[in-house]
């Protein structure tokens, strides 16, 4: 292991996001406290408790969550796409690291980013709605567990993407859209039957109701679907990210 | 493999995904601490060769050794070992000199060294632009930069791909120093280039590369002796209208409106143990004989970029 290495790319990516902190940090955190004021405490007050829970404190679980996946998606497939934009890429792939290494360096980065900025906005939230941790180390493996996913996502993405537009596509189309749809705003037993049973098909709903249980222990599936799910998403993240350097795709002609 | 051969070649082929086939079965040996120029048109295969030794691109046959280790099962120690300087002028933009330099060699796994930093920069008259970012350098200081991130590892072996393209003239010539300084601290230096000037200068080996084949791989002394051919032109006092009956002997040309008398002869037959260049004596003994004058003259060797050009015609 070339712990040097992986290091330096870690630190490299971890400076680029304090050069960019606005964007990066400030701009996150404000977006979602806005949901906060409006949702939380400006409507919620109108409307009754979700679950026994007020709906300020239900929506924060979710909302974290859709910062997260958003951000760690953004800023992996950023990261990784950039290199490969501007042609800085040669030197990783002549430099004597492994591909794991490579990863490791990225993506590492990114969800260490992501988890502080989960952190901050949890922080944020706690200034808007009064909410309660039941389960705090479930809480932050959870918040691991997503950042680390999402980011090797994000990853994948980067790699894939041969433009700017791509890069923004699946965070814009897929994620955003599937959290919200996720019950990140409600619980799934609020829906009509059938659509309680089309919103299963939803990876996000797992996600967001596993994080949800942490803090108020229940959630719309079992806590174990929920980290069942999380596992799923990132074997086949790991599984795609190894294929694309076992085949070198958009990489290594 | 020999201790003296520091990159070994064999059998390499590369077919992009096109069905382009860049490379086709090349067989090379660089030697430690030589300079060995890479020539050909553009498209021949050059950069294709030096990405595949890189680790840039996959090879589809045959196998490079650098210092005994395979570049794919042996990656680590192959790479280690080896700087590479692009073509493209690339760079983080926001990145300073000094932070750009640092990452190349921390990426490389080397323990951090503002020591050999600071001696790298200074070397490449980096020094005073440290602390700029990259997007406020001229094309020729990022090239320079690019060189910096290359040698931050302290590699022994060194790619430049086309190292002084778009490089003003006195800058070219102070590349061309470093690379000579690089040479004498022993690092083995492999460089494609489109100026032939710049092989003739600095090459120690030549090779040609022509639609994804090595057409020849010379010493460069012994590539112009063997290829190259010499001129003598005697500029005549009096204009000539033909060549006398006299020098019919010579092979000579009249130029220049009569006015020159050009001798041309093989560069080959010099330093075969003959003290002169075979018939000047002759000559000079038979114009005096038939009176004829001249006023000067100068003699000129076929360069490189002659013997180039005629290499890479004949096989188009």
């Amino acid at each position: 292991m070339n712990w040097r290495s992986v290091k330096t790319i870690y630190v490299a990516e971890m400076a680029r996001s304090l050069r960019t902190v606005l964007q990066s940090i400030v701009s996150p955190v404000i977006s979602t406290s806005l949901y906060f004021v409006v949702f939380g405490a400006a409507i919620g007050t109108r409307i009754s408790e979700v679950d026994g829970v007020s709906y300020g404190a239900f929506i924060v679980p979710g909302l974290i969550m859709l910062m997260l996946l958003t951000q760690s998606v953004s800023n992996a497939s950023f990261g990784i796409f950039f290199p490969r934009f501007t042609g800085t890429i040669y030197e990783i792939l002549s430099a004597p690291i492994s591909y794991f290494e490579v990863v490791l360096g990225f993506v590492g980065a990114a969800a260490t980013k992501s988890v502080i900025l989960g952190l901050i906005v949890l922080a944020t939230a706690s200034l808007f709605v009064p909410f309660t941790i039941a389960h705090p180390l479930m809480m932050l493996l959870f918040l691991v567990l997503t950042s680390l996913t999402f980011s090797l996502l994000g990853f994948i993405i980067g790699i894939w993407a041969d433009g700017f537009e791509k890069l923004q596509l699946v965070p814009l189309l897929v994620i955003t859209p599937l959290t919200f749809l996720g019950g990140t705003f409600y619980s799934i037993d609020m829906l009509p039957p059938v659509w309680q049973v089309v919103t299963l098909a939803n990876p996000v709903v797992y996600l967001v109701s596993g994080f949800r249980w942490s803090f108020y222990g229940m959630g719309d599936v079992s806590i174990w679907a929920s980290l069942g799910m999380i596992a799923l998403f990132l074997a086949v993240s790991l599984a795609v990210v190894n294929w694309i350097f076992r085949s070198g795709y958009r990489l290594k002609p | 493999m020999s201790d003296a051969t520091v990159i070994h070649v064999e059998g390499l082929s590369k077919v992009y995904d096109s069905g382009f086939q860049a490379l086709k079965g090349i067989d090379l040996e660089i030697r430690r601490g030589e300079i060995f120029a890479l020539l050909g048109p553009n498209g021949a295969g050059k950069t294709t060769l030096i990405s595949v030794i890189c680790g840039l691109v996959n090879a589809s046959g045959g196998k490079v050794l650098v210092d005994g280790h395979d570049n794919v099962h042996d990656y680590r120690e192959a790479r280690s070992r080896i700087g590479l300087v692009p073509q493209e002028l690339t760079g983080e933009a926001f990145s300073t000199v000094w932070d750009t330099v640092s990452f190349s060699r921390g990426l490389f796994g080397k323990p951090a060294s503002p020591v050999h930093i600071e001696k790298i920069l200074r070397s490449l008259s980096l020094w005073e632009k440290r602390r700029s970012k990259l997007i406020t350098l001229s094309g020729g200081m990022k090239r320079r930069v690019l060189i910096a991130k290359a040698l931050a590892h302290e590699p022994q072996i060194l790619f430049l791909d086309e190292p002084t393209a778009g490089v003003d003239v006195e800058l070219r010539r102070d590349m061309w120093e470093v690379v000579r300084s690089l040479r004498e601290n022993g690092v083995t230096i492999i460089l494609t280039t489109h100026y032939i000037e710049e092989a003739e200068e600095m090459a120690d080996r030549i090779g040609v590369i022509r639609a994804g084949e090595l057409v020849l791989v010379e010493e460069k002394r012994e590539l112009m002796r063997k290829l190259g051919s010499k001129a003598l032109t005697l500029h005549l006092s009096e204009p000539l209208t033909r060549i006398p009956e006299a020098l019919a002997g010579h092979d000579l040309t009249l130029e220049e409106d009569g006015h020159a008398l050009v001798y041309t002869y093989d560069a080959a037959r010099q330093g075969e143990g003959e003290e002169e260049p075979a018939g000047i004596a002759e000559l000079l003994a038979d114009l005096e004989a038939a009176g004829i004058h001249f006023k000067d003259l100068h003699t000129r060797q076929s360069s490189l970029e002659e013997i180039f050009v005629s290499l890479v015609r004949e096989g188009a």
